[in-house]
């Protein structure tokens, strides 16, 4: 019966697109993440997330295109990109045309590879590839395809705005960097050596460490060793329980200086740092928390919290993917990926903090604000793991600032 | 650098004692049943998670207190309901149960518990720097953790050397049919010190929580090490397993705090290496690096030279 609507729905794109689309009776987006394993509780965060951005942001207020209604449809992928491969094969078959993932560079670049060979095989039902969480930068600098967009700040562009802030902190001389060693730790590492010898040539990298993935169980020598290093800073893009354990265990050697961190925050993670990290983790990250930024933001955020008093939102780039699809959509005039895709390009948007975004044309990177923040229990209207401690914000990096150039030498379709 | 090496020092003998606490029951188990119990580190998981809840209403302490209790009592009900009958089929029989198991206890855990990482504490007292030196903390909890796994060396030396449980104990493992036959019920003293072993391994659970972090990967990142404390030190042997804990918790702790690299060893030798050659990553190579395969080498080369283990009496 769907691969039967399908099809017609197809041939009738082909000839009536914006009459298709009206006659769809919701746009289906996929989501493709971890809902069962050891990565679970991030996948289901982002799939409330996803769920609330589309019912508060989109169907409430009418829908896109005079009334058609968003629907999020779930794929488990257990962070395998051979899953993913298979989920979205499913997904296509079942009418989905965007495809929403996040978690894991690595599923991120099989989805992308695939989902271009796809759109070449397929130019009646092509699909589009909504990133809004992988920061590999190579997904859009020398993998960059037209299909792909992505809404979070890619891993160079945050270090970027984190190495900005470095460079005015004179008081910083001695910087230490430690990550988990597999290609995202080190291409964090790579990033802090390239950026700091380019603004700050006079401060000594006087470790650069990677420890084993989710094989430490104590990380209290790691700790040691950045005490006796004499660092002034630490950068690390730890996640997960690597992240809980170097975070505590700095805290207890009673060393008092920023460790600047890409994913220090929620998912448990706020809450069982707590008062050991205080004034002392940081976060380079999108969208500003604390102190609340708009009342537009507020609302959003405490509807969330109503409906999920369990959950955070964690990823805000979330509600910016689904509006600006939304916006993509009404500016096209049809569901047509290959249209809402040219729509995109280059679109500005205000979020709902009030900030100024572009997807720029040339790579599909969102270009935005980055916010470095610090953990507290100060001044924090929105808490993360009902805690009490939450991110407030202390530096802005304007998104001009933080853009990097690219690589990219798109290929657009006709 | 002496800094590094003296807080390298206690950070390796707290470790190396927590790792003692699973140890000591993993080894009196076997050297009493013959069983080697793959299930031992997620009763030390069970610890930390039972006494995360406790603490919740109750407070650190009585946590302490009860946690081991509950799973020494489960491990007590494991061995006699389970254990016990899968032992008429042999040990392979046996080891697949434990094996099973230990997946069993960890799903449960996630069931119950989630999976985010719990935020299990220290209590309020014991969060205090006990001595600072050279500006580097020491928390009182790291003394506290110390205190208590020396003090249950010794109390489990005491009960085996010194009590008349510790001599039945002693006969079950050498002679368990002659122990029956003199008129002890050997199938209690096994359920016993299984019991004993797993309030054990959940007592080393309960306060390596708030430490190290209250996860559901908590006990699959320790079980492995625990093996090779036991190998290292001698199957069944108490003294090896606290030599092989120290040795072991030193060893890691060293091996990540010291950073020379291979090259940095040749150099020693006045051997140059050229940078650009094809084996530059082994070069290159630092020990922090490998420090989390040196104990299962340490365990390879143990089996070759000296297959009892250090301290160990008989071959297994």
């Amino acid at each position: 019966m769907k691969i039967k609507s399908t099809i017609i729905a197809g041939a009738a794109l082909a000839t009536l697109s914006a009459f298709a689309a009206q006659a769809a009776d919701t746009i289906k987006i996929g989501f493709i993440d971890p809902l069962s394993g050891p990565f679970a509780a991030t996948g289901t965060n982002g799939l409330a997330q996803f769920r609330y951005a589309v019912d508060e942001l989109v169907n409430k207020k009418g829908g896109v295109l005079g009334g058609t209604e968003f629907e999020i449809v779930a794929y488990d992928n257990k962070i395998s990109p051979k899953e993913s491969l298979i989920q979205l094969k499913r997904a296509i078959g079942e009418g989905v045309r965007y495809i929403a993932q996040g978690n894991s560079s690595g599923v991120a670049n099989a989805l992308t590879d695939a989902i271009k060979k796809h759109n070449k095989r397929n130019p009646d039902n092509r699909v589009l590839f909504l990133n809004y969480s992988a920061v590999d930068p190579a997904l859009t600098n020398a993998k960059c395809n037209f299909w792909h967009f992505r809404f979070d700040a890619n891993a160079d562009i945050k270090m970027n705005a984190l190495t900005d802030v470095i460079k005015v902190k004179k008081d910083i001389k001695k910087i230490y960097l430690i990550g988990q060693d597999y290609s995202f730790g080190k291409s964090v590492a790579a990033a802090a050596v390239r950026f700091l010898k380019e603004k700050r040539p006079d401060v000594v990298i006087v470790g650069n460490e990677l420890h084993p993935i989710g094989k430490v169980k104590d990380f209290t020598p790691y700790a040691t060793k950045i005490r006796a290093s004499g660092a002034d800073a630490v950068i690390t893009g730890n996640w997960g329980a690597d992240m809980i354990g170097l975070g505590k265990a700095i805290g207890e050697t009673g060393l008092d200086v920023p460790i600047y961190t890409y994913y220090a925050a929620n998912d448990g993670i706020t809450k069982t740092i707590g008062a050991s990290g205080k004034n002392k983790i940081r976060l380079v990250h999108e969208g500003p928390l604390n102190p609340p930024s708009s009342a537009a933001y507020e609302a959003y955020h405490k509807g969330f919290k109503a409906k999920n008093p369990e959950k955070d939102i964690s990823q805000f780039r979330i509600a910016n993917t689904v509006q600006m699809l939304a916006a993509a959509i009404e500016k096209a005039g049809n569901a047509q990926p290959i249209n809402v895709a040219k729509a995109l390009e280059g679109m500005e948007f205000t979020s709902l903090h009030g900030e100024t975004l572009t997807m720029r044309a040339e790579d599909h990177q969102m270009i935005q604000p980055i916010h470095i923040s610090v953990h507290t229990d100060e001044g924090i209207t929105f808490d993360s793991d009902n805690s009490g401690y939450g991110l407030s914000t202390e530096t802005t990096v304007a998104a001009a600032d933080t853009a990097l150039p690219t690589t990219c030498k798109m290929k657009r379709p006709m | 650098m002496f800094e590094l090496i003296f807080f390298s020092l206690l950070n390796g003998i707290v470790t190396g004692l927590l790792l003692f606490m699973l140890a000591s029951g993993l080894t009196l188990i076997f050297s009493m049943m013959g069983v080697l119990n793959f299930a031992h580190a997620s009763f030390y998981m069970l610890g930390a998670y039972v006494a995360y809840t406790i603490s919740l209403y109750l407070g650190f302490w009585v946590g302490l207190i009860v946690a081991p209790l509950v799973v020494g009592v489960l491990g007590a009900v494991v061995e006699r309901y389970g254990l016990r009958h899968v032992h008429r089929w042999g040990h392979v029989a046996e080891l697949i149960f434990t094996f099973g198991l230990a997946f069993l206890i960890e799903e449960i855990v996630q069931f119950i518990w989630g999976k985010d990482t719990k935020a299990y504490h220290e209590p309020e007292i014991l969060q205090f720097p006990l001595f600072t030196f050279f500006g580097q903390n020491f928390p009182a909890y790291k003394a506290f953790m110390l205190l208590i796994s020396i003090g249950i060396f010794i109390a489990l030396l005491l009960v085996l050397t010194r009590s008349r449980i510790g001599l039945i104990i002693q006969a079950a493992i050498t002679r368990p049919n002659m122990t029956a036959m003199l008129g002890h019920n050997v199938p209690l003293v096994f359920m016993g010190v299984f019991g004993m072993g797993c309030a054990l391994a959940g007592l080393a659970g309960v306060i390596a929580g708030p430490a190290l972090g209250t996860f559901p990967g908590m006990a699959v990142v320790l079980g492995s090490i625990v093996f090779v404390i036991v190998v290292v030190g001698g199957l069944g042997s108490l003294g090896g397993a606290f030599i092989a804990s120290l040795l072991i918790g030193l060893l890691q702790t060293f091996a990540i705090a010291l950073d020379y690299s291979v090259s940095d060893i040749l150099v020693a030798f006045n051997i140059t290496t050229d940078a650009e050659s094809a084996f530059r990553d082994l070069w290159t190579l630092s020990l922090p690096q490998i420090a989390p395969i040196l104990p299962y080498l340490l365990l390879v080369l143990i089996l070759i030279f000296r297959p009892t283990g250090l301290f160990g009496k008989r071959e297994s």
